[in-house]
């Protein structure tokens, strides 16, 4: 008798594609939504550096000194025709997005009269600002860091990093390792959340949905090995999440240059290779495996499509907090037993691949385990439903 | 009729677990419930036996432990020669089975159920066709074979069900509760077609407790309370002269006298 497998792979692909919504909302919305959104915050982001209308600082006693200094900062200064008093007290009403900056009384006189040996009480320069508002309390930390950064330079001895008119690099590290390093972090975190909610979509309303709605029992009444209803599931789901996840990273991908300004950095994505997708999308194929078995499990332990949801948080915040652990640990080891932890080694793996690095050992320790977990996990479904306590429970 | 059993059940008994929930909702402190106890009968090639009893006697159970869906705990039973314990998938092959409990997908239309069923008993195209044509013919479902099942009718979807339980054109039927929630005129048309499927040779074993349902269809009787088979024979042999329900309930009395005491 032929397998059928096919038959149940058929079929499923023949709800999900058949229904627009579903199809819709799982493979077109996610990406285009992480196109737009990415564009739009890195679209965002620039606009509020270049846009904005400059804040306004009042300053009393402006020193003559200091001024070439303060007019290098983006801030348009009132000097005069102002009432010192009112400016201050009004400071205190909620959102008031400007800064007053007093020097003392003769503070040029002061700062010139100062020798390194000379015993003096330190003048105050104040600034009011308001905490309430971004544009107050920004200025009010750049006038600080710069008078503060020029009263050290007053007695220096020696600077750190000092940018000069050469533009001197200090960090080492070439613009396309930086990126690596940067998408190596970011994109297995990434991925994994798009994997997830993926599955969370697709996965409860394939096999909590069926025994919800009673059409899973009558698949079980047909001589359908219950094996093959396993495996004909696990890899519809892992087809359509796959779907889903694939459509996220094409959005995420086309989106971060945007996202991360890389046309002003000067960096591009152009630096990966064919073989370095091909591994990619190998290691994310053979963890959606992982996944979807496993949120099968839970979603066939239950009886309802809410319930399947609930119970796959848990697994999501797990999986989650490995998926950090690149961006939380810089030095964490790649011994090659370590990538037959699940998720762990998907999450190793894709970084590796990223900042190329990968070996043709790992990837093949990190496939061949995620495959053999998944087959153990189908295993495990196929158990399930037969048993008639996990089937036919109430 | 052929005196040949092609069903025979030996000896089986179905024990449930009781959940703490299940236990608060039922008002009992009994960790389980015994649904069928040491359950026997055959049916004969080519006959509707019908199982009768009131509700939560065991006759639901007993036909899902003949469709496989759930096991004995002890005993076994014999469809054609096979065990539902050790040969539940060759089992599966041989019956049709049906019940309100077993849902269509609300997505698909008949048309695309019927070839989808017809593939997983590896029947080839023409039969497949063939079988449609006669089946869609028969219960009018031409007319609705391109609806999705979500805009069907109770009715509509219920002749659905029918056809699609017997794509495979099955020897042994096995219907629990089969005019549950019908209107008149498709209970009518499901009644016809078991009598048409006996007079094709076909063995048919049903669940209810409609007492004219048996008297116009059955031409043997179990009856089912609390598990264990009472009575079983024809309807003349069971009835003694008495109607059907008038007997059913001086037994149905005498077991539940005799269990209290």
């Amino acid at each position: 008798m032929k397998s059928n497998i096919g038959t149940i792979i058929k079929k499923e692909c023949s709800r999900f594609f058949g229904d627009k919504t579903m199809f819709f909302t799982n493979v077109i919305m996610p990406g285009f939504l992480i196109y737009i959104i990415y564009s739009l915050m890195g679209d965002f982001f620039m606009k509020s550096d270049v846009d904005e209308e400059p804040t306004i600082v009042y300053v009393e006693n402006m020193s003559e000194t200091m001024r070439p200094i303060l007019e290098t900062l983006p801030y348009k200064y009132v000097t005069s025709d102002f009432n010192a008093t009112s400016i201050k007290s009004d400071l205190s009403k909620k959102e008031q997005n400007y800064v007053f900056l007093a020097f003392p009384a003769q503070f040029d006189s002061i700062i010139n009269a100062y020798s390194s040996d000379s015993v003096h009480a330190s003048s105050n320069v104040s600034i009011f600002y308001n905490s309430t508002s971004d544009k107050s309390k920004e200025a009010y930390y750049l006038l600080s860091e710069t008078l503060n950064h020029w009263e050290e330079g007053v007695c220096n001895l020696f600077n750190i990093n000092e940018i000069t008119k050469e533009n001197l690099r200090y960090d080492m590290a070439s613009d396309e390792d930086v990126i690596r390093n940067y998408f190596g972090e970011l994109i297995p975190l990434l991925m994994l959340m798009m994997v997830f909610s993926g599955c969370m979509a697709i996965v409860p309303a394939s096999i909590a949905g069926e025994k919800e709605r009673g059409t899973l029992a009558t698949l079980l009444v047909t001589p359908l090995k219950r094996s093959e209803l396993a495996l004909g599931k696990v890899l519809s789901v892992t087809l359509f999440t796959m779907l889903s996840g694939l459509s996220c990273f094409v959005g995420m991908m086309l989106s971060l240059p945007k996202l991360i300004h890389a046309d002003e950095l000067g960096l591009s994505t152009s630096m990966y290779q064919t073989s370095d997708y091909v591994a990619l999308l190998l290691i994310i194929l053979s963890t959606v495996l992982v996944i979807t078995s496993l949120s099968s499990i839970l979603s066939a332990k239950v009886t309802s499509v809410k319930a399947a949801s609930s119970l796959m948080v848990p697994l999501m915040v797990i999986c989650l907090f490995v998926g950090m652990l690149p961006m939380m640990m810089s030095d964490i080891s790649n011994a090659p037993y370590l990538f037959l932890i699940p998720v762990f080694n998907s999450v190793q793996s894709m970084a590796m691949a990223l900042e190329q690095e990968m070996t043709a050992t790992i990837l093949l320790i990190t496939l061949i385990s995620n495959c053999l977990y998944a087959l153990g996990l189908v295993w495990v479904l196929t158990k399930m439903f037969n048993s008639e306590k996990v089937m036919f429970s109430k | 009729m052929n005196t040949n059993p092609i069903i025979r059940v030996e000896n089986v008994s179905k024990t449930f677990q009781l959940s703490r929930k299940q236990q608060k909702s039922e008002g009992t402190t009994r960790k389980e419930i015994v649904a069928v106890n040491d359950l026997s009968f055959t049916a004969n090639q080519g006959e509707i036996f019908g199982l009768l009893g009131p509700n939560g006697a065991g006759k639901t159970t007993t036909l899902r432990m003949l469709a496989t869906l759930i096991a004995p705990d002890h005993g076994d039973a014999f469809i054609d020669g096979l065990s539902i314990v050790s040969q539940p998938a060759q089992v599966r092959a041989k019956i049709g089975f049906l019940t309100s409990e077993l849902k269509l997908e609300d997505f698909f239309t008949p048309n695309y159920l019927f070839d989808f069923f017809s593939h997983l008993y590896n029947i080839d195209n023409e039969t497949i066709e063939t079988r449609k044509k006669a089946l869609f013919e028969r219960f009018g479902i031409q007319k609705f074979a391109h609806v999705k099942v979500a805009n069907l009718s109770t009715g509509m979807k219920q002749k659905t069900s029918l056809v699609v339980s017997l794509v495979h054109d099955p020897d042994i039927i096995i219907f629990d509760e089969p005019t549950n929630g019908l209107d008149v005129l498709t209970a009518r048309t499901v009644t016809d077609y078991l009598c048409e499927l006996r007079d094709a040779g076909k063995t048919i074993i049903l669940s209810t407790h409609i007492f004219s349902l048996v008297e116009k269809l059955c031409d043997r009787v179990g009856i089912i309370i609390n598990g264990k088979m009472t009575h079983c024979g024809t309807i003349a042999e069971i009835c003694d002269g008495q109607s059907l329900e008038d007997r059913f309930f001086t037994i149905y009395q005498d077991v539940m006298e005799r269990s209290a005491q």
